[in-house]
This record gives C-alpha cells, sequence and structure tokens, in this order.
C-alpha cells in the first residue's frame, strides 16, 4: 500500500537512521515520508477512532453533550432518502452538507478519507495481501459487476420515494453501526471483561458499556456477525468488494462526483501505459485510461505509484484531449502542446457511472415493484400488525416509522437495560428487519429514561422530552406515552393458579397510583396451610406499557404478565379503550 | 535406503507418542498428574466456590449502657446523623482509624430523590463525611438496584453526593456476584452476593429510607439488605416474610441507620409522586435493626396499633433484634 517506497523513481529505501539530506530530485527530505497517501492513513485512522469514540460515549454515564450519531447525520444518503420518503429534513441532517461539498469539490474523498467502514475493508486487504503486483493490477481493473451498486441504490430510492425506508441494509454507516451495536461491542466487552477478571483491572476502563448489570444480548447477533466476516472477507476475493459493488453510499456519492472540479488526471504525454498505476487502486476507477470519476475513491495511490509522475489530482482538467493531439498515436507522431505523446490511450475521464440507460429504468421498476412486496406482507401492514412490534418510547406511527426508521440501530446501542432489540423477521418482515422492538424478557423500558430518543438520527424516534414521555406539565392532558398494554396470563400467574404469593409485579409497577392491583384473599392451600394471596390484576387505564412486570416476573420463560402493542398511543387506531382515548 | 528407515521411524515415533500421550490422559487415575480422566461425568462439572461473612457479622462488641436506638429530630441532616450517632456511642465506637467502611443505601429505582423512594443522598453523604472523619481508610457505597444501576444512582443523586463526600461508588456488573452462605438461612443459605464491593471491608453501615411497601407493609433497614443480592431475587416474594428475615441473619451491619427526613407513605416501594410522600425530619441511628424498622412503623408511617409485619417476629425469634422497641433504652434528640 501506500506505506511502499516510491518504486522505480531512483529513491533509495527508507533508511532507519534519518537523514536530512535532500531528495535525489531536489525536493526536501520531509516528502519521503510526508506523502499525500500517508496523510491519507492517518486520516482515515483518525475517522475510524473518532467513529469507535462516538460509539463508545453512546451511554448514559458517558454521553453528556457529544454528538453520539455525527457518522449518521452526516451521512447525505440517510438524508437525501428520509427527505424523499418524508418530504422533510429531520433535526440535525443538514449536517449532510458537510459531506455533501466536499463531494462536489474533489469527489469520492470521503469512501477512502474518512468513512470507517470502507477503512475497515481496505485495512483488511492490505493485512492479507499475499499477491504479486501483476496479480494486483489485474484484480483492480474495472468489472461492468461494480454496476450493481448503481442498481442497488436506484432500487432503495425508489422504494424510498414510494415511503419504504431500506437504505440501512447496506447504507455503510448503518451497517457498521448496527454490526457494532449487536454484534462488535458484546463481543469486546465479553473479552475485556474476562481479561479484568483474569487480573488485567486496566480493561475494565475500555469497556464499552460500564456499569452494565448483564452482558448484552441482541437477536440475531449471529448472522450481523456472520455479514461482517462475510463482507469484510469478500476483500480477499475481491479487493475493496463492498465498497466497489454493494455500497449505495458509495454510489449515490459516485453519481455526484461527475460534478466535481478536481480529479486525477493523466499527462499522456508522460504515460507509458505500464499500468503500475493499478497495483494500488482502491475504486478501479481506471487511471490508466479514461478515469471513472464515479469510481475514484481519491486515495492517490496510483500517484504514488506511478513512476513517471505522469498523475496528478488537478482542478478542472481538461475533459478530452484528443481533439488537441495533433498527429496520430498510432505511428508514434502525436504531439500535444508541442510535446510528443507517448501514451497510446488518449480518453482522460467517464464522468458518469457506467450505468445504461434501460438499466436504470429496469432499476425503477424493480423498486415499484418491492414496495407493495414489502408492504403488503402482513406484518408490517396496518391491517396485521404484530403484537410484538413495540416501538420504543416516542416513536411515530408503524407506516411512518418505516418511512424514517434507516435500522442504525443506535438506539439499541443507547438503550440501559437491553430491551431495544432489533426485529427479526418474523416480528416485522424483510420491511422491518433490525428495526428496534422491545423485548421485555430481556430488558424494560425505564421509566425515566429518553435516551433512544436522544440519538435517533432519523426521527423514527422523535427527540422526546421526559415530560412528555410521562405525561407532564404541558403534556398532562395528552397524557403519558403508553408502548402497549399489559396482560394477565392467569394460567401461570403464581397466586391465581398456584396457591402462592407473589406479585413481584405490582411493587415494580412505577407508575402512580399502580396500574397494577390486588384482590387480597386469605385462602387455605392444599396442604392446610392459610396464605395471603394478593391475586393481581390490570388497571388499562394506568398502564405505559414498559414491560417491568414482564421483566420480573418470576415465571421467566414465558411471563405470567406481558406486554402487546395494543393500546399504544402512537397510533389513534391502536387504542385499546374508549375512554381516555387521546390524540397522540 | 538409510534416509526411508530414519523417515520410518519417526513416523512410527510420532504415531507411538501421541497413541500414548491419548491414552495417558484418559486413563491415567484422577489423581495423577495431567490426567482428564472422568468416568461418570462428575469431575467435569463446573465447581463454584462460595463464601461467608464473619461469624458475627460486623457489629462491634455490645455495650450495656448506651442506648440501641438514637432518634433525632431536626432539619440539618448532618447536624442529626452526629446527634443520633452520638446516642448510640458516637461514631468512634464504631468506626476506628484504618478501618474500610461499606454504606449500603438503598437505590433501587431510578427516581430523584424528593420522591422518596431511594435513600437521601444528604443522609449518605453525611454518612461518607462522619465514618472518612473517624478515620475510615476507605469508604464505599454499593447497592444492586431493580432498574439500570448507573440510571438509579444518577438519578437519585446518590452517585454524586457519596463521591463528593469522599467515597467509591460501586455498581453491579455480572462478574461481581460469588455464592455466598448463610447457615440457618431458610431459603438464601446459598445466593449470589454482591461481593466485590465487601472485598477487604470491616464495617457495614446500612442507610435505608422509610417506605411502605405493597407486599410485605414495610420496608426499611433490614430490607435494605435485599440490594446486596443478586440472582432470582424475584423469587422472593413467594415468601417475602421469610426472606427479610434470612436478610436479617445473613448480614449483621455495625449500625444501620433509618433515614426517616422523607417518608414514602403509600405506593411503595416505587412511589412516584410527591403526594406519596412526607416530611419526616427524623434520623435513627442503631445497632438493633429490628428496633429501628419498628419505631418507624410506629412513629414514622403511624401504623401504630397495626399489626408489625410478620418479618419482625420471624428475625426476633432467631435473636436478631427487638421489635418492642419501648423496651429498648432509646435516647431522642431535638437538633435546632
Amino acid at each position: 500500500m501506500s506505506a511502499s517506497p516510491k518504486s522505480g523513481s531512483g529513491l533509495p529505501l527508507p533508511s532507519f537512521r534519518p537523514s536530512l539530506a535532500p531528495n535525489p530530485d531536489g525536493s526536501p527530505w520531509w516528502a519521503r515520508t510526508f506523502r499525500i497517501t500517508n496523510v491519507r492513513v492517518v486520516s482515515q485512522l483518525f475517522f475510524f477512532a473518532l467513529f469507535v469514540f462516538l460509539l463508545s460515549v453512546t451511554w448514559l454515564s458517558r454521553l453528556k453533550g457529544y454528538p453520539a450519531s455525527l457518522f449518521l447525520e452526516v451521512d447525505p444518503l440517510v438524508s437525501f432518502a428520509t427527505a424523499l420518503s418524508t418530504h422533510t429534513v429531520y433535526r440535525r441532517l443538514w449536517w449532510a452538507l458537510f459531506l455533501l461539498v466536499p463531494t462536489l469539490l474533489l469527489g469520492r474523498v470521503f469512501c477512502n478519507w474518512a468513512c470507517p467502514y470502507g477503512t475497515l475493508h481496505q485495512f483488511t486487504g492490505w493485512l492479507f495481501n499475499i499477491r504479486n503486483n501483476k496479480n494486483r493490477i489485474d484484480q483492480n481493473r474495472y468489472r461492468p459487476l461494480y454496476q450493481t451498486k448503481y442498481v442497488l441504490l436506484g432500487l432503495f430510492l425508489v422504494l424510498a420515494l414510494c415511503g419504504a425506508l431500506q437504505i440501512g441494509l447496506l447504507d455503510p454507516i448503518c451497517l457498521l453501526v448496527r454490526t457494532f451495536t449487536v454484534a462488535i461491542i458484546p463481543a469486546v466487552d465479553l473479552g475485556l471483561v474476562s481479561l479484568a477478571g483474569q487480573g488485567l483491572s486496566a480493561a475494565s476502563n475500555l469497556v464499552f458499556k460500564p456499569a452494565a448489570p448483564e452482558p448484552r444480548v441482541f437477536a440475531g447477533a449471529w448472522f450481523v456477525g456472520a455479514l461482517l466476516v462475510g463482507l469484510v472477507g469478500a476483500n480477499l476475493l475481491v479487493p475493496r468488494f463492498f465498497c466497489r459493488v454493494l455500497c449505495p453510499l458509495g454510489a449515490f456519492l459516485g453519481v455526484l462526483s461527475r460534478w466535481s472540479l478536481w480529479r486525477i488526471d493523466r499527462d499522456v504525454t508522460k504515460c507509458t501505459d505500464c499500468d503500475l498505476c493499478l497495483k494500488g487502486c482502491e475504486g478501479a476507477s481506471d487511471p490508466q485510461g479514461a478515469l471513472r470519476k464515479s469510481e475514484c475513491f481519491v486515495c492517490f495511490n496510483c500517484i504514488d505509484d506511478c513512476p513517471e509522475d505522469a498523475l496528478s489530482f488537478r482542478f478542472n482538467p481538461l475533459p478530452s484531449i484528443s481533439r488537441l493531439v495533433k498527429g496520430s498515436p498510432k505511428d508514434g507522431t502525436a504531439t500535444l502542446h508541442g510535446l510528443p505523446v507517448i501514451s497510446k490511450n488518449l480518453g482522460v475521464e467517464v464522468k458518469a457511472p457506467d450505468v445504461p440507460r434501460r438499466r436504470w429504468i429496469l432499476t425503477a421498476a424493480l423498486g415499484v415493484l418491492a414496495y407493495p412486496f414489502l408492504r403488503y406482507s402482513k406484518d408490517v401492514n396496518r391491517r396485521g400488525f404484530h403484537p410484538k412490534a413495540i416501538r420504543p418510547p416516542g416513536s411515530v406511527a408503524e407506516s411512518e416509522f418505516l418511512e424514517r426508521c434507516i435500522k442504525c440501530d443506535q438506539c439499541l446501542n443507547v438503550c440501559p437495560t437491553n430491551v431495544l432489540q432489533p426485529a427479526r423477521l418474523a416480528v416485522a418482515g424483510l420491511e422491518g428487519l433490525w428495526t428496534p422492538v422491545m423485548d421485555f424478557s430481556v430488558g424494560f423500558c425505564q421509566l425515566n429514561c429518553t435516551l433512544c430518543s436522544e440519538v435517533c438520527p432519523t426521527g423514527a424516534i422523535q427527540k422526546t422530552s421526559l415530560e412528555k414521555k410521562l405525561g407532564l406539565g404541558a403534556f398532562a392532558e395528552v397524557g403519558p406515552v403508553r408502548l402497549g398494554t399489559a396482560f394477565f396470563d392467569r394460567g401461570r400467574c403464581l397466586p391465581w393458579a398456584m396457591e402462592t404469593p407473589c406479585v413481584v409485579c405490582e411493587e415494580v409497577c412505577p407508575t402512580t397510583p399502580k396500574a397494577i392491583g390486588t384482590y387480597d384473599e386469605v385462602f387455605t392451600r392444599w396442604d392446610g396451610k392459610s396464605v395471603t394471596l394478593n391475586k393481581p390484576y390490570m388497571r388499562p387505564e394506568l398502564c405505559i406499557g414498559c414491560g417491568i412486570c414482564q421483566k420480573e416476573c418470576p415465571v421467566i420463560d414465558d411471563a405470567a404478565v406481558y406486554v402487546t402493542a395494543v393500546g399504544e398511543t402512537r397510533d389513534g387506531d391502536r387504542t385499546l379503550l374508549l375512554t381516555g382515548k387521546k390524540s397522540a | 535406503m538409510n534416509e526411508d528407515r530414519r523417515r520410518l521411524l519417526k513416523q512410527l515415533g510420532a504415531v507411538a507418542g501421541l497413541s500414548l500421550g491419548a491414552g495417558y490422559v484418559s486413563l491415567a487415575p484422577s489423581g495423577w498428574p495431567l490426567s482428564l480422566k472422568d468416568p461418570d461425568g462428575e469431575r467435569g462439572k463446573p465447581r463454584g466456590t462460595s463464601l461467608r461473612l464473619p461469624e458475627k457479622g460486623f457489629a462491634v462488641d455490645p455495650s450495656g449502657v448506651l442506648p440501641h436506638l438514637g432518634v433525632a429530630r431536626g432539619a440539618n441532616v448532618d447536624a442529626m446523623l452526629k446527634a443520633a450517632v452520638d446516642a448510640i456511642g458516637g461514631i468512634h465506637r464504631f468506626v476506628k482509624t484504618g478501618d474500610v467502611v461499606l454504606v449500603k443505601p438503598n437505590v433501587a429505582f431510578e427516581r430523584s430523590a424528593p420522591l422518596g423512594a431511594t435513600s437521601n443522598p444528604e443522609v449518605v453523604a453525611a454518612l461518607v463525611r462522619l465514618c472518612r472523619e473517624a478515620g475510615a481508610a476507605e469508604v464505599r457505597v454499593a447497592d444492586n438496584p431493580i432498574e439500570s444501576p448507573a440510571a438509579c444512582f444518577a438519578r437519585s443523586g446518590v452517585q454524586r453526593a457519596a463521591v463528593d463526600a469522599g467515597s467509591e461508588v460501586y455498581l453491579p456488573t455480572a462478574s461481581d456476584f460469588r455464592m455466598l452462605e448463610t447457615p440457618g438461612a431458610t431459603h438464601i443459605a446459598r445466593w449470589p452476593f454482591f461481593w466485590r464491593p465487601f472485598q477487604g471491608v470491616t464495617k457495614v453501615i446500612g442507610v435505608a429510607p422509610v417506605k411502605d411497601h405493597n407486599l410485605c407493609r414495610a420496608s426499611m433497614t433490614t430490607k435494605n439488605w435485599y440490594g446486596l443480592l443478586g440472582g432470582r431475587r424475584n423469587q422472593f416474594h413467594q415468601d417475602i416474610h421469610g426472606i427479610i428475615a434470612d436478610l436479617a441473619l445473613m448480614l449483621r451491619p455495625t449500625f444501620v441507620v433509618l433515614d426517616g427526613t422523607r417518608v414514602l407513605w403509600r405506593s411503595g416501594p416505587t412511589g412516584g409522586s410527591l403526594s406519596d410522600v412526607k416530611e419526616g425530619r427524623t434520623l435513627i441511628a442503631s445497632t438493633d435493626s429490628l428496633a429501628a424498622d419498628a419505631f418507624g412503623w410506629d412513629e414514622l408511617l403511624e401504623r401504630k396499633g397495626e399489626l408489625l409485619p410478620a418479618y419482625f417476629e420471624k428475625a426476633a425469634a432467631r435473636g436478631l433484634g427487638t421489635p418492642d422497641w419501648r423496651s429498648t433504652n432509646v435516647r431522642e434528640i431535638q437538633v435546632g
């Protein structure tokens, strides 16, 4: 990669003894190490570290004022796709301008300078590289397969326009935040905690979730983990496989970069068509011929690798030189501005993505077809909503939720009780896959907590004050946010069915007055002993569906009190009671 | 020829070595070195280690003359606590230079302090300072709440108060628990115990609010030890009085502070509304937690005349205290 010495330019290998002598070509000594590709590596490390840091502060004791969802909020695909689906730009999504502007000026710099997922792919490819130079050059030639990402982008954008937001399946930031939350962070914490248990107490300072009472678990973590291994492992077969083939954000930035003002420019009077520029080309963007602007990651490896100094990153280079070349390149008589043209290839740039117009039409047709396939699956349809699709407090009604949720799972990451889980196919269908649902066998919605609404970048969970969640102050009229309603299964309840005192549910019920009451009864048991049984019942007007009763119920495998989504206040059609009906 | 023979001998050696090695580790009797033999599966089972607290608990030597119950009424928490502790012998009777003191507040729920569901952070801080002034080398504050620990400690204000007063707060994580043996206990003879903050501890002081409780009627200093346990605590309600009597047996503190600055008189143990709370303006220090709790029942929850909850009698039957607080030596002080 960039660490390799500049080949063929006559420079000595960097020695371990620092020498301040100038280079043979007259450039100062620091040009040996202070190369643009090294600056790029530093930038990549910085942004990767920032990404991990922001994930680690997505936790109550560390959140302070950090913009925990920064990477998601500067992701222009997130803001553009949600603007298509909701016709609005939520809260801080305008921050995408910070990425849009550099892309319009410089091209896809994000991909190879800042994207943490791109860095992970590049690092993996570099670490396990066993190819020789010739093989690497072949692997980095452009292939038509790389159109796939544009087809996926088109599909996702048409779906978004219809109201089904699916970019989060493959958007690299959403995908990586989700992978960290669901698979990597629990794994890292497991390792660090066991190291700390072995006496290495410093390890406990590094855990992502300090003071989490239990190791965190997530539904389907194995699958998210397997996807990580598969997608990152694919770099061994095709370098930057995800970035080149699948990444919809890369495709989006690729479309935008057709207007970029700077690009890699090849000087045909110097280029000998040796193809060494392809050796480290991350984007497979054909720098040896007509540069594919939409594919170029601006990694600058080609400039580094060119033995003839024929490549440079230039402002507004000529779009076409064939008209300016005099003579014929075939018989070697061609000249440009009076200099002999050495390269046989006179193409200099391909502006737009290499997707034929009929493919774009196919893409749009696929999107229009996919929408009804997704939405008219029963689980996410108004008519057949799933009783366990219980959304976090502050969530908008289901159809709007699916217009907004990007499955990034930041809400899962910040949730202190681990109640938020990535929805499985069985609960939310393909459309709602990995969106947040509450599983009260794992945790419960803590009464005084609104952290998930704080970190949600797209407003699927709207920023909700505690007053609003609890129905206090100005919200007293509307009442509290209800997530669902709790029900008793009297056949499994200890006082109702087993002559055994219990009512943990009533003790932990956080509303005041309590939503769980008891019928108290002095009872003679089968063995003749007298017991006081407090048989619990629900007061549905008071229940907010927080699920702590279900979490604490001693019938742990299939609780005797359980919450379902009916009665949730986010959707006026899903109320349970006639009385107390309030507009959400 | 020579090379072929050498290769054959090497291969034979490798085969023989591996089979003999495998045969040894799987067949050698279990006492032998490197033996893995396990004919009935017993050897392969996990073997948990368990621990015990000191035989006499953390109590100091009893005194024949000093009051068991010091009751201070007033508004200044520091002065009240000092007066109440002075009444039972003063802090120097309990905490000596170099002691490592564990203070156990009740931080079970994520409620702000005025809602009365948790120990008053001012009282916790005053207690920490008192121990510090008495020369404690280290003061630790620990509880295993029902709701998310970090959030409970933060919202109740106990985290900040405890740290500012000079103690270290221990939040429970899964690896902090060890099996505790409590001989004679009915239900919790072996139960996971929040062990990490107890390492090296020489004195234990409980500081519990006065709370109504849906099932056991009243949650005060004895019920407070619930927060030192882990595991399947949600089974405790099946015999809550038996459990509280077990808790009294499990942990015998140096002394307890009953925090009657506020009284959660209904909707306990969670509360949630200021209308569930009334001013108590009282702090009790006691070497007898049953007496302190009975005082709280009569005077703070104002349930005098009602039958005491069953756990008092069960614990008293084990000789763990005197629910009839009037028969003990009580000193009441008005502060300011």
